[in-house]
């Protein structure tokens, strides 16, 4: 049987966003996730050898419709409960002002804490003490997905005239670089020039979720 | 196709009407603002130009907005057509002394930037004929706290669309109610995050899921205040 680092092909971006990952249906502790953190939780389950993870992801683009997280997860984690010792939700508040928190306690999960992946990948702390409202964000995941998550959703390939009605307020997009990647950084600041935004990178790694991940 | 252009001044009142519903739907801003002059150069005072033509077309966006058929971009450029429209009657509004129904004061609150349900809000309420006064984004409690006193509205609204700003509002109704002034304003609150539970908990008045709930929300804690107020 092989080892959890090589048991299937990478899951394409594509698919994270909108299908999500099934579980492999091993591993003693389910991870549910939104696909957005799936690439990064899959390294760092590679890296630290935490073959007891198994990883299952809800469809990252649930990210733009918050009120469907919590349906999704309680849906995910009736349908889990009994076959892993244990169910770790990999999101934070995402949003949802507070109710993934209370279905989680709800349902006996534990979840990622902070407002959201942004503030968990810089550390919440460190985030907190920013306090840079007029910064737009983006991750690895959200700069391959540009298109997918912000343009498109928005807008803005049919009605680009709309575009400082959404991002007027903003004055910088904070690439927040889970890695180290040239391609990502050169297409992040791509994103700002068409957001109209001033563009800072900034490494983060894996943040607070490996902190979290790590614990489990 | 040239054989289908519509000539909106070759329309009939009842046809022009239901033309700018349809370009109000698709945000068409020229078009609106043609029929607006249209309709004032036939007569129409400006409040039923408003509120027949351009309230109307919105409520409708409005319904298919909060039944999935419409999108934020839509409502978006739905609102930028109106907006054009609004422009027009503006002045006009207040020349002709149109009903007023009240008076709000609303802002997003400190921390957050993002203002877009609030400007729709905004407009919505105007077009109700409610008098509003945008402190615009990122307001702390001192300048909710001297609006209100400068403005003495019926209404104060908070807007916040993320997780972590929307407590902001409580601090600044618990300030109110420090002052000692909570009870002389109807405060409403919105914005994606928020519920019904969380405006309670905190101590507004209502949430308002959308800008048609907050007019309606409004207009029926508006009357409910006025017809509690002590007879003369």
């Amino acid at each position: 049987m092989s080892d959890a680092s090589t048991t299937k092909l990478p899951p394409t971006d594509a698919g994270l966003t909108d299908e999500g990952l099934a579980p492999e249906g091993r591993g003693r502790v389910l991870l549910i996730a939104c696909g957005a953190l799936a690439r990064e939780i899959l390294a760092l389950r590679e890296a630290n050898g935490w073959s007891h993870l198994d990883l299952q992801c809800l469809p990252a683009i649930l990210h733009n419709s918050p009120d469907r997280i919590v349906p999704a997860i309680e849906a995910a984690v009736t349908q889990a409960r009994g076959s892993y010792d244990s169910i770790f939700v990999v999101y934070a508040d995402c949003g949802t002002g507070g109710l993934l928190r209370a279905a989680c306690d709800r349902l006996g999960v534990s979840m990622v804490e902070g407002p959201h992946c942004y503030s968990f990948f810089e550390g919440n702390e460190t985030f907190a003490a920013r306090d840079e409202f007029t910064a737009f964000y983006l991750t690895d995941f959200l700069v391959r997905q540009f298109d997918a998550f912000v343009w498109r959703p928005l807008g803005l390939d049919r009605h680009p005239e709309l575009r400082d009605m959404y991002f007027g307020n903003y004055e910088t997009l904070v690439y927040q670089a889970q890695t180290d990647n040239p391609d990502l950084t050169a297409k992040a600041r791509h994103c700002a020039d068409r957001l109209g935004l001033a563009f800072e990178r900034r490494f983060t790694g894996y943040g607070d979720l490996a902190t979290a991940l790590g614990r489990l | 196709m040239a054989d289908d252009e519509i000539i909106l001044s070759e329309l009939d009142d009842e046809e022009l009407v239901a033309q700018m519903f349809d370009d109000l739907y698709d945000g068409l801003k020229d078009e609106i603002e043609e029929g607006v002059n249209i309709l004032l150069e036939r007569g129409w005072t400006p409040y039923d130009i408003l509120t027949k033509a351009l309230v109307g077309g919105m409520t409708i966006v409005g319904a298919d907005f909060r039944d999935g058929i419409l999108f934020v971009p839509e409502v978006l450029l739905a609102a930028n057509a109106m907006k054009g429209g609004m422009a027009i009657l503006k002045p006009l509004l207040a020349e002709t002394g149109a009903p007023r129904v009240g008076k709000m004061v609303i802002g997003t609150v400190k921390g957050d930037i993002h203002d877009i349900g609030k400007n729709l809000v905004s407009m919505m309420m105007e077009g109700a004929g409610f008098e509003v006064v945008d402190l615009g984004i990122n307001n702390a409690v001192e300048k909710y706290l001297d609006a209100l006193e400068a403005e003495k509205p019926d209404i104060l609204g908070m807007s916040a669309l993320l997780t972590t700003t929307m407590p902001y509002m409580k601090v600044v109704i618990d300030t109110m109610k420090e002052k000692g002034i909570r009870d002389d304003y109807i405060v409403l609150v919105g914005g994606a995050p928020l519920n019904e539970e969380f405006g309670r908990a905190i101590g507004a008045d209502a949430y308002c899921r959308d800008a048609a709930v907050a007019v309606e929300t409004a207009k029926t804690l508006v009357g409910r205040k006025h017809n509690q107020a002590p007879a003369h």
